[in-house]
């Protein structure tokens, strides 16, 4: 076998060699023939390979391989003396838990170790690949065994073995079902002001072991760390260090018993005096657990709200659906039906006011300016009526239909039509100031702000143009942009149907950040404090942190959400095609209340004076108390 | 803005009124105050918003080796296309003891810088310019996964700080891991710690189990819980946020932010006449507390 040095000049990234590994069909000092690579490590892989010694049996080993890469001739020892510290340990041990080893050689700068093979699985994968939560009796019976191995290593003479680096990776589960501790090697060394040379795996390591303490009371601690990983599906390496506490059991996972959860909580308790005083207590704890749940009476979750505690304050009953959006101005309600009307209707008490009809349906939103309501039309008319009488000001045709809201800022009118432009009209005279000219049918509502006008076509591309309709720049998002874009600082959000929501700077275009979400979208985004929220059409409103773009929550509702969510004081409101309206805590999208109408829900809630109206398309707009 | 539709689509403009000099006008010397005055009401603007940017770096007084490791670039296009203030910005402080932690720090910030600036460098310096797909966030990520894998494989055992700043535009993306710091500074005085350590008595700190105090005695101060190049997966901070305006973008490593405390440091920045100047008494001011460790400072400034 031919091994080379692997150099490579600092900072000639490209093409990286990846670390040699053995081929299979290589043959180690004449006996073990390598057949595949069943792990890889921090310092090297792990292989299966067949004993040649037992040429008519076929016998398998794990190799375990140390590769020594480190230039420094000090560290090189290290690693090798640490190599052999694990092999002449493992040599001595003999449970049923713990592989056993049968030999061990360095070859060049390659140090191996042959191990007993175990057929299975580590725990970390077996967590990983289960469709749901593992069976609670299952995790016990694990937790059980493990405790017995690190009673039988804690309690091993001359010295006790303190394990250090308890971990699902480190934990198989063989073919019959019972586990097996490997990885006996902990190659760092915690040396005390020696800035960061960690030991153990974070997450799982107890703060103790930090400071360079690693009693048996870590090994408890870890075995913890397993568990709570194990039966919560929250892999702690992704959270912070010993915040176990704040992810508690039995929220993530309801079917778990008290008694278990106690167990787990006792195990990972920040001071060591008050985790149990041995693995042999913590055994007995969990054989008291598995004798109490032994039928493992199941825990279903209570529903957390009751649907039919919200009644509307009033209703109104239109003569088509509802799928867009009200204005509320002076104390009346605007809104557009695909009966073809614009509704004008009592916010306090849903009585009716007059109605004004369009030649097509109406889902935009419309917008009160100078006591007039300008809204859009699917009968490719923008239409400015008066909002006290309801009698038409002027109209503006367009050549396609509109399903954008206008918006208004600087005495013009600016809106998108299927006719591919984007429309900027004087707000006064009815006449056009200018058209942009897109490549696609454009239903996203423009954004107006700092002199720019930011808006998504069905094409997929994002504008930016100035007050004179002059092009800044253009975005290309994979599918059509239905969704709004809001602003916030210097940055521009939009949804599109490919699945994302972008962050993009509003002065270039360039993608901040991408965020993925589980469908396409045409709801819209809203922001409030460093949150941005949306729905999906994966039936979740997500909620995304704005300057990391990591999710904070996301609430499934039972069907796809086009309506864009409305923020009242701490909650968040949105509509869902499954028929209901959705109030939820927005800094965690708990569930407060949830409304059913007969109809799915597509139009946005407003919010105003602690009331939330919205239409449904079950003909009806309602008014109910937020 | 009205006025700006009115001179875009018609309207009149009134004929400008001519100054009307009264015949008995004298003239006099300006005094001192009016000439400062004037000269003060004159300090340069930009019509295009412009990147600078400065380096300070010292082995500290109590240690032969530097361990920290800088790469910084400041770049700008401007004319007819739209100007593209484009920065970066790397402090990475190593660990390990003997050569690695040089190593470490060293493929840092050449890695991350690297890969960055091969991403970038088709949309910046070519013609045409070619858009990139990633987003700033996906580049940076990517950036300092390449590092931290880089360095398990060729210098096992050590580690690494980084903190690196993307300045595009007047947007700065941060990418962080460890307890190097980038900071805001105001004019007014204000300091505003924009990374969060990485660190044990950090963590400690924040679950309440130490004191500020405590904090600041802890015999640990330099335990770092996530590091490049240590640990199977490695998560680091990244986010994006205006560039401070009016103001400054520091980063640098803890043989500055550990040594000086923060008014100082804000103080120090504002009353230099130049970055240059700031960087250099910013590493005075943590030799002459001792200079305990190596010193490291990076100061940005967007004018215009």
């Amino acid at each position: 076998m031919e091994t080379r040095n692997i150099t490579s000049p600092i900072g000639g990234f490209g093409e990286q060699k990846p670390r040699q590994q053995l081929q299979a069909g290589v043959t180690l000092v004449n006996r073990y023939n390598i057949q595949d690579v069943i792990g890889v490590g921090g310092m090297g892989s792990v292989y299966r390979a067949r004993d040649m010694h037992f040429p008519n049996v076929v016998k398998l080993v794990a190799v375990k391989e140390m590769i020594n890469m480190a230039p420094d001739p000090l560290v090189r020892q290290t690693i090798v003396q640490n190599f052999e510290r694990e092999a002449n340990l493992l040599a001595t041990l003999n449970h049923p838990s713990i592989p056993r080893i049968y030999d061990y050689f360095s070859h060049d700068d390659r140090s191996y170790l042959v191990l007993e093979f175990v057929h299975g699985k580590d725990l970390e994968s077996v967590i990983t690949d289960a469709s749901g939560f593992l069976p609670e009796d299952q995790v016990i019976s694990w937790a059980i065994q493990l405790c017995d191995v690190l009673e039988y290593l804690h309690a091993h003479k001359p010295d006790p073995i303190v394990f250090r680096d308890m971990k699902p990776s480190n934990v198989m589960i063989n073919h019959n079902g019972d586990v097996i501790l490997v990885d006996f090697g902990i190659a760092k060394t915690f040396q005390v002001g020696q800035k960061g040379t960690m030991i153990g795996t974070e997450g799982y390591s107890p703060p103790e072991q930090y400071r360079g303490e690693a009693s048996h009371l870590a090994d408890v601690y870890s075995l913890g760390a397993t568990l709570h990983h194990a039966i919560t599906r929250r892999d702690p390496r992704l959270e912070p260090p010993f915040s176990f506490s704040e992810r508690q059991i039995r929220r993530i996972n309801t079917n778990v018993s008290p008694e278990f959860e106690a167990v787990v909580v006792t195990a990972l308790q920040y001071n060591p005096s008050e985790r149990f005083p041995n693995a042999t207590a913590m055994k007995e704890a969990l054989m008291n657990v598995a004798r109490k749940t032994g039928t493992l009476a199941k825990i279903t979750s209570a529903l957390p709200v009751s649907s039919g505690g919200v009644k509307p304050l009033w209703t109104f009953k239109c003569e088509d659906e509802i799928r867009g959006t009200p204005v509320l101005s002076q104390g009346n309600l605007y809104i557009g039906c695909y009966d073809n009307n614009l509704y004008s209707v009592n916010a306090a008490d849903g009585q009716f006011i007059w109605k004004y009809p369009s030649d097509g349906g109406i889902v935009s939103k419309p917008v009160v300016f100078d006591n007039n309501v300008f809204f859009c039309s699917e009968d490719q008319r923008l239409h400015v009526v008066n909002s006290r009488t309801g009698k038409v000001v002027w109209t503006y045709y367009t050549d396609g239909k509109i399903y954008s809201s206008p918006r208004i800022a600087d005495g013009h009118v600016f809106f998108g039509s299927a006719d591919h432009d984007l429309h900027a009209v004087n707000v006064n005279s009815g006449r056009a100031v200018w058209k942009f000219s897109t490549d696609g049918p454009v239903h996203s509502t423009p954004l107006v702000a700092n002199e720019m006008v930011y808006f998504g076509t069905e094409s997929g591309s994002f504008y930016a143009l100035d007050f004179r309709g002059t092009l800044k720049w253009r975005f290309q998002a994979k599918r059509g942009i239905t969704s709004s874009p809001v602003m916030k600082g210097q940055a521009i959000y939009a949804a599109s149907l490919d699945g994302t929501l972008y962050a993009l700077d509003a002065k270039s275009g360039w993608a901040i950040w991408k965020f993925r979400l589980g469908k396409g979208t045409v709801s819209s985004p809203i922001i409030a404090d460093d949150f941005i929220f949306i729905g999906a059409a994966d039936g979740f409103i997500y909620c995304v942190d704005i300057r990391t773009a990591k999710e904070v929550w996301r609430f499934k509702t039972e069907n796809q959400v086009s309506s864009s969510p409305a923020i009242y004081k701490d909650s968040i409101y949105c509509g869902s095609v499954d028929g209901s309206m959705y109030c939820l805590e927005y800094r965690t999208g708990r569930l407060r209340w949830k409304f059913e109408s007969k109809g799915p829900i597509t139009g946005s809630p407003i919010v105003f004076d602690d009331i939330v109206y919205f239409g449904s398309t079950d003909h009806h707009i309602y008014a109910l108390f937020a | 803005m009205a006025d700006f539709f009115r001179k875009l689509f018609g309207g009149k403009e009134p004929p400008p009124e001519l100054p009307r000099i009264p015949d008995n006008a004298t003239t006099a010397p300006l005094t001192d105050q009016q000439i400062s005055s004037i000269i003060a009401s004159q300090t340069p603007k930009y019509e295009m918003k412009q990147l600078i940017a400065s380096v300070g770096q010292s082995v500290g007084k109590q240690r032969e080796h530097n361990e920290d490791s800088v790469m910084t670039l400041t770049s700008t296009i401007a004319g007819s296309a739209d100007n593209i203030p484009f920065g970066l910005y790397i402090v990475a402080d190593g660990m390990g003891g003997h050569q690695f932690g040089e190593v470490a720090s060293n493929a840092a910030v050449r890695i991350v810088g690297g890969t960055v600036l091969k991403k970038f460098h088709s949309f910046l310096y070519n013609i045409p310019t070619m858009s990139l797909q990633e987003s700033l966030q996906e580049v940076m990520e990517s950036a300092i996964m390449e590092a931290h894998q880089y360095i398990q494989r060729e210098a096992p055992g050590s580690g690494t700080t980084v903190t690196a700043a993307l300045v595009l535009g007047q947007q700065v993306t941060i990418g962080h891991v460890g307890d190097s710091r980038a900071y805001a500074t105001y004019p007014d005085g204000r300091i505003e710690a924009l990374t969060r350590d990485h660190s044990l008595v950090k963590r400690l700190e924040e679950l309440g189990h130490l004191s500020k105090d405590e904090a600041e005695t802890f015999p640990h101060r330099n335990v770092l819980i996530r590091a490049l190049g240590q640990g199977e997966s490695l998560e680091a901070d990244i986010f994006t946020i205006p560039f401070p305006q009016p103001g400054y973008l520091m980063i640098c490593s803890d043989g500055l932010w550990g040594v000086v405390n923060e008014k100082d440091i804000v103080r120090l920045v504002n009353d230099a006449p130049t970055l240059h100047r700031a960087c250099q008494s910013l590493v005075e001011a943590a030799n002459s507390a001792g200079g305990p460790d190596n010193i490291t400072v990076v100061l940005a400034q967007l004018v215009g």
